[in-house]
């Protein structure tokens, strides 16, 4: 199911490509006012497009087509008949258009919804036992599932000890652990993850350890954002990881320009970019996806479509099917996936990866999911949804219970090593947010510092008169903060 | 006197080249007094901008262009003149007409490692995109606490055109001013403007560059030095036009033409102007400026931007911070008027600085004239 429709996908990339190609020479005579009466009518074929079309040659193609477009076509305009007005095609830039006699408007909603691609049912168990579907072997199977229960577990004891006042602030992804970590276990290292605020799984995924990840809640001295931004807001160069910043959606335009920074490298990775429903109304993710149409960049737009942006309900964020369809809108190859299925997201990944890095075009995921938690430590989402539809997605359609029938299905798993591991994270998680609490807030010069690449002359003074009054009035300067 | 009258006769829209050409001629006696290397040739601020940004993308093939009409249109002002057919789309990219998409995208690929130059057709459209600006270009080194750096230039023309309405002629140099991670520079010489965009490109941090429509066409003299294509400016040092010991006047982009001018008509009444040339607005060259207020004891701040928050408030507050007890008169701000820009020619004249506005400001602070809080 899933190889049909992404071949699909393929040959319409293709397609795409030969239209724009075809666009491309036809934007030249558009704007260039000589040969603009003659606009309704075929001009000769052109050369024939290279089968994959990679970027550089489009470019050189672009060059060479104009030079030859323009020559050859001041010739033709006199060996041209001219066509009749009842012609059934219109040449349009972009490709050709068909007339119709019938006024249609084109409905505001299809019949059928796009269909969503799973590989587990609810009870766990796949649909087919192809094996070339499911590449997934015993230890990334139990790598995934693991970390799924590490990012569950930290949840829980972070937005624990936030309720005890320990941490001023914390974002679960309660509901969301699958999409975490499966799309990041199909990524590359060396792919650039610019998340929005509710994926630590893919930090997870690549290493980032517990400690680190109660230091930045903290705001310690070894958090690597020297305690400048609020919890949740982590953020890695080491682990490609872009830091989060609470503006929502603009990481998706900066996703896309670091494509193309990419491209223009000729690297073999890509960018992955996740945003939830809200977040695709923002005038930046319209830009977003049409540039990197444009553009033809090698980016994963992932959407995590949860149903809730705080207590806005999708049916109030958007009346489109939801988000998948706007990909077409844009010219984005796209899918609908079950967001709760781990085996799914994985595969989905996995294939727009390849297709994002070999045809060099951007490809949109629509994950349907739901936001089992609330927004953040400061809301109480029981004020706008029912408590009942909050527990129904806790329940069988929990990714993390839905993985684990599939992998105690295979004998991999069994409660004893599951209620062991839980206990063990739940220790270290504990351990982790101990030791943080204890440790040194950043020194009064992270204070300064990183505002520019040189320290400015006007804050190397500031910073000194901090410190003169600092030594005068010792007593009124907090102790855990050092100098 | 020569110069009002000439002022006049040349239109009342504002300055035009024709008129700024011929006051270019009478700066030769002036260089007497200013130190001017071996000036032989001449070049406009555009062609001065356009070889900066051919040698800096030579020089380094991370450095690319985009923006609205910079391809194939040539650039709206020419300034991207022929930087497509020599660079290629790849590196010369026409966008759609979305600014908060390319800027978003642009300091994007400036987190993955590239050096792009954003061309806003004008500051007016940088509105649009100003989040990106800010919070994803300004304070990203910061929040991401050294991680990710932004090594992004904006630049486009900002303030006043001649004609263009009030949705085409705010100065956003206050703005962007204020915002701590940014540099912000106001080139008005060919010089400066080859001399700072070289600099701002080579710049890690992310850079405003705030040009001016009716300079684009004006010619400068340029030293050999200027046209080396090593030729850099310090960002944060300001330029001493022309010495004085009476009183100092401060302006930045297409109001240092005027306060030279001005500066030319007050010699005549016996006040000896010393003229700053800003360069950069942030940071703000608070030494040089504080240095010449300690000589001459009188301030008087030009610009062509709202009066309120505005550059000359953070000029009169930095000089009244550190050389308050050298100030023998309040300082004067001259500004654009307190009204969004009118189109008619005659109001819009009416409502930006004029050389004579210069002028009648300096014999105030010379107590020539009645200051203008005892005529309230």
């Amino acid at each position: 199911m899933a190889s049909t429709y992404l071949t699909k996908s393929k040959s319409f990339i293709i397609h795409t490509l030969k239209s724009k190609l075809h666009y491309t020479t036809r934007t030249s005579h558009f704007t260039n006012s000589l040969f603009h009466h003659r606009l309704l009518h075929t001009l000769s074929p052109l050369p024939p497009v290279p089968k994959h079309a990679n970027y550089y040659s489009i470019g050189k193609d672009y060059v060479a087509r104009r030079s030859h477009a323009t020559t050859s076509a001041s010739s033709q305009i006199n060996q041209l008949p001219v066509e009749s007005p009842s012609s059934q095609i219109l040449d349009f830039p972009g490709g050709k258009v068909k007339f119709t006699k019938n006024m249609i408007f084109t409905s505001n909603s299809t019949e059928e919804r796009v269909n969503c691609y799973r590989v587990l049912d609810d009870n766990g168990q796949p649909f087919t036992d192809d094996i070339d579907l499911l590449k997934i072997n015993k230890e990334l199977a139990l790598k995934m599932y693991t970390n799924m229960v590490t990012l569950e577990v930290m949840d829980t004891v972070f937005y624990e000890s936030q309720r005890q006042g320990r941490i001023s602030f914390y974002a679960t992804t309660t509901g969301e652990e699958a999409i975490n970590i499966a799309s990041a276990a199909a990524l590359d290292n060396n792919d650039f993850v610019f998340p929005q605020y509710r994926e630590p799984g893919a930090l997870l995924w690549r290493g980032f350890t517990l400690q680190e990840f109660a230091n930045q809640l903290f705001g310690n001295k070894h958090e690597y954002g020297k305690g400048r931004q609020m919890p949740v807001h982590y953020g890695s160069r080491k682990h490609n990881y872009i830091t989060v910043a609470s503006t929502v959606a603009t990481q998706i335009p900066h996703a896309v320009g670091a494509a193309y920074s990419l491209k223009m490298e000729k690297q073999d990775s890509c960018v992955i970019t996740y945003f939830g429903d809200g977040g695709t109304s923002t005038g930046d993710f319209h830009a977003a996806l049409n540039f990197a149409a444009v553009l033809e960049v090698p980016v994963i737009f992932f959407c995590r479509n949860n149903g809730w942006a705080i207590s806005t309900p999708v049916n109030e964020q958007f009346r489109s099917d939801g988000v998948v369809v706007r990909g077409k809108a844009y010219g984005v190859p796209s899918i609908r996936i079950d967001g709760n299925d781990a085996l799914a997201i994985y595969n989905a990944v996995c294939e727009a990866r390849k297709l994002a890095i070999n045809e060099q075009t951007p490809v949109l995921i629509e994950a349907l999911t739901y936001r089992a938690g609330h927004h953040t430590t400061s809301d109480d989402s029981t004020r706008y949804r029912s408590v009942d539809e909050i527990e129904r997605w806790k329940g069988d359609q929990n990714p993390v219970k839905r993985l684990k029938k599939w992998i105690e299905s295979k004998g991999w798993w069994d409660n004893v090593a599951e209620s062991e591991y839980r206990s063990n994270i739940r220790k270290q998680v504990a351990q982790a947010i101990q030791v943080a609490e204890q440790i040194e807030k950043p020194p009064v010069a992270d204070m300064f510092n990183d505002v520019y690449d040189v320290p400015p002359r006007n804050l190397n003074e500031q910073e000194a008169f901090v410190r003169k009054t600092v030594k005068k009035h010792r007593e009124d300067y907090p102790a855990d903060v050092p100098l | 006197m020569f110069g009002i009258v000439r002022q006049n006769v040349g239109g009342a829209r504002g300055l035009s080249s024709q008129g700024l050409n011929s006051m270019v001629r009478l700066r030769p006696i002036a260089s007497v007094i200013r130190n001017y290397s071996s000036a032989t040739k001449e070049m406009t601020v555009r062609d001065a901008l356009n070889s900066a940004l051919d040698e800096e993308m030579a020089a380094d093939p991370n450095v690319y262009v985009m923006g609205e009409e910079v391809g194939e249109y040539q650039g709206a002002y020419k300034i991207t003149k022929g930087l497509l057919d020599k660079y290629g789309p790849e590196r010369v990219v026409d966008t759609p007409i979305t600014e908060a998409g390319f800027a978003g995208i642009g300091v994007g690929s400036a987190y993955h490692g590239l050096r792009p130059v954003i061309e806003f057709m004008t500051f007016n459209f940088s509105m649009q995109a100003i989040d990106h600006v800010i919070n994803s270009a300004a304070k990203s080194n910061y929040m991401s606490a050294g991680q990710i750096n932004v090594p992004i230039v904006f630049r486009g023309p900002n303030g006043p055109a001649a004609g263009v309405g009030a949705q085409h002629s705010q100065c956003y140099g206050a703005w962007y001013g204020s915002v701590p991670g940014l540099k912000v520079l106001v080139p008005y010489s060919s010089e400066d403007a080859r001399g700072l965009l070289k600099a701002a490109i080579r710049d890690p941090d992310p850079v405003v560059f705030l040009e001016n429509e009716l300079l684009y066409g004006e010619s400068f003299p340029v030293s050999a030095e200027a046209l080396d294509s090593s030729f850099c400016l310090p960002i944060g040092k300001a330029k001493i036009e022309r010495e004085g010991k009476d009183i100092t006047i401060t302006a930045f982009s297409k109001m240092v033409g005027y306060a030279l001018k001005a500066a030319e008509i007050l010699e005549k009444d016996g006040i000896n102007a010393e003229v700053i040339n800003l360069r950069s607005i942030r940071p703000l060259d608070r030494a040089t400026i504080n240095a010449s207020v300690r000589k001459t004891n009188r301030l008087v701040t030009v610009e062509e931007g709202f009066p309120q928050h505005g550059i000359g408030a953070e000029i009169c507050a930095s000089v009244v911070e550190d050389s308050f007890g050298y100030l023998d008169a309040p300082v004067e701000r001259v500004a654009g008027a307190d009204v969004p820009t009118p189109y008619a020619a005659n109001l819009e004249r009416m409502a930006f600085p004029q050389i004579e506005d210069i002028v009648r400001a300096a014999k105030r602070v010379c107590y020539r004239s009645v200051p203008l809080a005892a005529t309230a």
